[in-house]
């Protein structure tokens, strides 16, 4: 299992379009993924889960991920994070 | 009670897009599903699973062609919502749990759906921030899709018939998929007038009125129903006589639109040789060709904000040049004045910030001043579609000299950026700000002297200076664009604002009433910009007058010490002048 804590760097937050990015994302592996924000966690793998988050910008999410490719899975997702999700930082 | 003839019934609301129908109702009402628990046997547990995944597949075909619609009106960026709307009927995780419960506790799948479903609203809906809340309503929807596909109701789409659609609130999909159908007008209980509805269906060129208060409970399917565009009325059930007045109305309307066609190619000049500008506003992309039609003179103000309808985050610098660039082409040789974005006050993109008093708040260019690399952008995005010398630059909600000169080293900042990408621009792009603010209009020759025009919005000119809140039911009667400090005020700006170089014009709602056209004339404006149904109407009238009769108009008007009197005196002249004008 591998975890971090990644902070919400985009102007707007966790909205629709990063949630859907992080959501197609994390499809791509067979590992288990989930996000835990002020203790209450979602599968990251659910975009109404994500939706729900309500993450705004400067936000700290912690992630976690369970399975046989986690360490591919959470490079690039950490890279998604870092990037802003492509958006205005 | 016997059975007589209905009684008749008036109602107001705000005229949203121009024309008058007459003709049956066709009540819409977005389905409300009711649901009902009941507990399934065991051997009904797949039956009910496939039930569901019908359901969603049903649900799933619907939102596809909904998105394919909305690309082809609204363009790509406008449909997203769509788009999260469809990931939402692919969630596993959501599924998941459905097909577990659905299998456990056996109860139909309606019962489930909802149960779920609405966790994740209600979590959606206590959140602090405003986006979220808002996507809670596209949870919504989707959830009443698939509860309605498992009802195995038709989406109501298609109607038989000519028939005018009256329904609580009409989302810009709903009457973009009604507008396939004959639709004659649109009846909403609430939106606005600059909602994107009210747009398309100026654009589509259907009658509309909206915030018609309880016109859904009022009106009933096939009731016959008159719908006056121009004023906001709508009459149920109308008597005879009134049936009459309305029919000769619609019948002048359409001859006197018909002697408005052969003006298109003419320009907008007073007998005496007195010429105007006369552009009109644009919103959407979709309504460039409908302006050239409408014989326009170029764009006096495209309004940025729409292309922030509906997204979470500015559009980038490459995206808005897209669309710049593309009504720079479509007006050349004609100009296009691009507004930077009015965000704030009661448009768009809420900020996350409270405010108790947004039109005093944190609004246009305060905004962009205060983001600097968004304005940059824009700026930048502006520029580079400006390289054949039709495009300028306004600015909104301006109120002191110090805005226009930071936004002036922005735009040099721009250039400079855009000089050392080795992009083409117009170097000697044109600067004008809004007169919108009391401020603003008291110091036009200083802002006047600073830039190439001046574009009055008499929106929030009118409202600041009357402390009249116009969305304020309560004293919106007292919003009145006649008020002789109006006038004075307009005659304010046009003498001090005009300089050697610079020019005034006009942007507002008043530009393009009827009523006021002599007036302004009169006052010395140089440019009107209106909504672009008005331009032929407008253009009729500039052309049938003297400006030195004008002028004289606008003396006396000056001298007048109530909007009643002014009003009066307007309406009389006009009648006399050109009795085939429809004024209210």
């Amino acid at each position: 299992m591998i975890e971090r804590e990644v902070t919400i760097r985009n102007r707007t937050g966790l909205h629709t379009r990063p949630a859907a990015s992080i959501v197609k994302l994390a499809a791509k592996f067979r590992s288990d993924f989930f996000i835990e924000k002020d203790g209450f966690q979602i599968n990251g793998k659910s975009i109404i889960g994500v939706m729900t988050l309500a993450a705004e910008q400067g936000s700290k999410l912690l992630i976690r991920f369970n399975g046989p490719d986690e360490e591919e899975a959470y490079h690039a997702m950490i890279k998604l994070f870092d990037s802003g999700f492509g958006e205005p930082i | 009670m016997s059975k007589t003839a209905k009684q008749e019934l008036k109602l107001k609301g705000i005229p949203a897009s121009p024309g008058i129908a007459i003709g049956p109702v066709y009540l819409f009402r977005k389905h409300e599903p009711t649901i009902q628990t009941r507990t399934i046997d065991i051997s009904e547990v797949e039956k009910e699973i496939n039930r569901l995944k019908n359901a969603l597949a049903r649900s799933k075909k619907e939102l596809i062609k909904v998105l394919d619609f909305a690309e082809q009106k609204l363009g790509v960026n406008q449909s997203k919502i769509f788009e999260a709307q469809l990931l939402l009927l692919e969630d596993m995780v959501l599924f998941e749990v459905i097909y577990k419960r659905l299998r456990e506790e056996r109860k139909n799948a309606e019962f489930f759906i909802q149960d779920e479903m609405e966790k994740y609203h209600r979590l959606m809906m206590a959140s602090n921030d405003q986006y979220t809340r808002e996507r809670a309503d596209d949870l919504l929807d989707v959830e009443n899709r698939i509860l309605r596909n498992l009802e195995e109701q038709k989406l109501v789409s298609k109607i038989e018939g000519s028939h005018i659609i009256v329904t609580h609130n009409l989302a810009a999909a709903d009457a973009l998929i009604f507008s396939r159908n004959e639709v004659m007008a649109y009846v909403t209980e609430i939106g606005g007038s600059t909602s994107h509805m009210a747009l398309l269906a100026r654009a589509l060129k259907i009658p509309a009125i909206v915030g018609v208060h309880q016109v859904s409970l009022l009106a009933h399917t096939d009731d016959p129903i008159i719908v006056d565009g121009y004023d906001g009325t709508i009459v149920i059930h109308p008597s005879p006589e009134i049936l009459k007045r309305y029919e000769k109305k619609r019948k002048q309307y359409h001859a006197f639109e018909e002697t408005l066609a052969p003006l298109r190619e003419l320009p907008a000049e007073t007998l005496d040789g007195h010429c105007i500008k006369l552009a009109a506003n644009v919103e959407l992309e979709e309504e460039l060709e409908f302006i050239k039609l409408q014989g326009a003179d170029g764009i006096g103000l495209y309004r940025t904000e729409s292309l922030l309808l509906g997204e979470e985050v500015f559009p980038t610098e490459e995206e808005q040049y897209g669309v710049y660039h593309r009504i720079a082409e479509s007006v050349y040789p004609k100009d296009a004045i691009i507004r930077t974005f009015d965000i704030g006050g009661d448009k768009f993109m809420a900020q996350t910030v409270k405010e108790h008093n947004p039109f005093l708040g944190w609004r246009g260019v305060r905004v962009m001043l205060d983001k600097p690399q968004i304005f940059l952008d824009q700026l930048r995005a502006i520029l580079r579609a400006s390289s054949r010398k039709n495009i300028a630059i306004l600015l909104p909600m301006v109120t002191n000299l110090k805005e226009v000169q930071l936004t002036k080293q922005l735009i040099a900042q721009a250039k400079d950026d855009l000089r050392a990408r080795k992009i083409a621009f117009d170097e000697r792009i044109k600067l004008g700000v809004m007169v919108e603010v009391p401020a603003a209009a008291i110091t036009a020759d200083h802002l006047g002297r600073e830039v190439d025009f001046l574009s009055i919005g008499t929106n929030d000119l009118i409202q600041y200076l009357l402390a009249v809140d116009r969305g304020n039911d309560i004293v919106s009667e007292l919003f009145q664009e006649f008020h002789p400090a109006v006038i004075r005020f307009l005659r304010r700006i046009i003498e001090r604002g005009k300089q050697k170089r610079t020019w005034v014009g006009m942007c507002g709602q008043m530009a393009g009433d009827p009523l006021a056209t002599i007036l302004l004339v009169g006052l010395g404006l140089d440019e009107f910009s209106v909504v672009p149904n008005a331009v032929p109407e407008i253009k009729k009238i500039i052309r049938s007058i003297h400006y030195t009769e004008a002028i004289h108009v606008a003396e006396r008007v000056l001298m007048m010490q109530s909007e009643d009197e002014i009003r009066t005196y307007l309406k009389n002249l006009m009648k006399r002048k050109f009795p085939d004008i429809p004024i209210e």
